[in-house]
């Protein structure tokens, strides 16, 4: 059955804010930031940039982590800042913000979509993807698209990912926890 | 600074301690681990713990201002100046054992943050509601965990049951406060544990029975990691932890 992307009315407003915004320029250029762990995948599309804006001379660009001890947390700040600098802007800061606590729901239908291309499995591919909890089988399998497949391992190659493998086409892959 | 301000520095800081100690001990597992999805495994867990340790210190830092950050609380204290409870330093002993702690703390720490997610003062209750999702994930595994050893073989039955009686007397002083605790209770910022013992226990008392175990018995218990007496093997943890950045300050990666 084809689906139809819906929205949520968080992801909604928070596309408001970056078609509304007055600097769209800067959120341009960030998102040329990628998550150094899937680097086909933009800081924006993630769902980690929260808001950009220029405060007088000065850009404040805010982000909300996706695991509190991701360690590419730190390389993404780093990439934010070394992409404004590239700009020829100097006064910046990034502002870490905690609450609302990230979440999947916060990935842009696109990201899920590149996501599969890399091989890994959105939450949105879980048999009920309602439910947040990992399943045990029947995860969508990025490559064959085969529901045949197992969980491995709760935990996969990073904190967000856990192991499966499919049962189909042997393939092992990454699904993307639902949190 | 105000009285409340300071006991909250204190109150952070302490949970950044608890948070730090154990993920350091967690993470002596990489490598060490029973296969590898569980080494990888650990090694996540263990990354939970030590981001939740910096945020809490972060927070302690911005709060104290002086220039101090993050680094200070984690490199540049001593063993007295520790304040996390002793369940969090003790050796991770055989996986048996470690798992018996995880189960503990675990189940502790999904009715802690959930509670302090309504914490009065929003930055501890951010912090909570971003650990407390990890959380779920960490005790549904130090869950499955226990079923799987506590009902498993005779040895496995045998070292679970082992780990469970010995770590059980460090789980009392979790449920108790001091005065600094109980004037952050009374201001809604820090979180009465007490509250939800009844629950944690009869938590504990089902998968204990589940996974074929015995409620530990014995009335022991071992206390002093709030008030900073510790078990010689926190020393043995600071040695090791803070090493590279006392002999080099200040340098960076």
């Amino acid at each position: 059955m084809e689906r139809i992307p819906t929205l949520s009315e968080e992801q909604y407003q928070h596309q408001l804010l970056r078609i509304n915004s007055e600097c769209e320029d800067l959120w341009s250029l960030l998102d040329n930031v990628k998550d150094p762990e899937i680097p086909v995948l933009s800081l924006w599309d993630m769902g980690i940039l929260r808001d950009v804006q220029r405060q007088g001379e000065k850009v404040v660009v805010t982000i909300t982590p996706t695991y509190s001890g991701c360690p590419a947390m730190d390389v993404m700040r780093e990439d934010i800042e070394l992409a404004l600098q590239a700009e020829g802007i100097d006064q910046f800061q990034v502002v870490t913000k905690l609450a609302p606590a990230w979440t999947t729901d916060w990935m842009t239908e696109k990201g899920r979509e590149q996501l599969r291309g890399y091989g890994i499995a959105p939450p949105d591919d879980a048999p009920d993807s309602a439910n947040r909890e990992t399943p045990a089988d029947g995860v969508l399998c990025p490559h064959c698209k085969s529901d045949h497949t197992r969980r491995v391992s709760e935990f996969g190659s990073t904190a967000c990912k856990a192991l499966f493998q499919c049962d189909d086409c042997g393939e092992p892959f990454d699904y993307f926890k639902h949190i | 600074m105000s009285d409340l301000k300071q006991d909250t520095i204190n109150y952070t800081v302490r949970l950044g301690d608890d948070a730090l100690i154990l993920g350091h001990r967690i993470s002596e597992w990489v490598s060490n681990g029973p296969f590898l999805e569980e080494d990888i495994a650990l090694g996540n867990v263990s990354l939970d713990f030590i981001g939740r340790a910096r945020m809490f210190y972060t927070y302690a830092a911005d709060l104290s201002g002086e220039g101090k950050t993050e680094d200070h609380f984690a490199y540049m204290r001593n063993e007295r100046e520790f304040q996390n409870y002793l369940i969090n330093e003790l050796p991770r002993g055989d996986f048996a054992y470690t798992i018996a702690r995880q189960l503990f703390v675990d189940t502790y720490n999904h009715y802690f943050l959930t509670a302090l997610t309504k914490s009065s003062d929003e930055n501890l209750a951010a912090i909570a509601a971003k650990a407390v999702k990890e959380t779920k994930y960490h005790l549904r595994r130090s869950t499955d965990w226990t079923l799987r050893l506590g009902d498993g073989t005779e040895e496995s039955h045998k070292r679970m049951q082992a780990g469970i009686d010995d770590v059980w007397g460090y789980t009392k002083e979790l449920f108790e406060h001091d005065e600094l605790e109980q004037r952050l209770i009374d201001a809604g910022i820090a979180v009465d544990a007490t509250r939800f013992k009844d629950q944690w226990l009869a938590d504990i008392a089902a998968v204990i029975k589940e996974a074929t175990l015995e409620m530990p018995d014995g009335e022991w218990a071992v206390r002093g990691g709030r008030e900073g007496y510790h078990t010689e093997n926190l020393g043995h943890i600071l040695t090791e932890l803070q090493y590279l950045h006392r002999c080099y300050p200040n340098s960076e990666w």
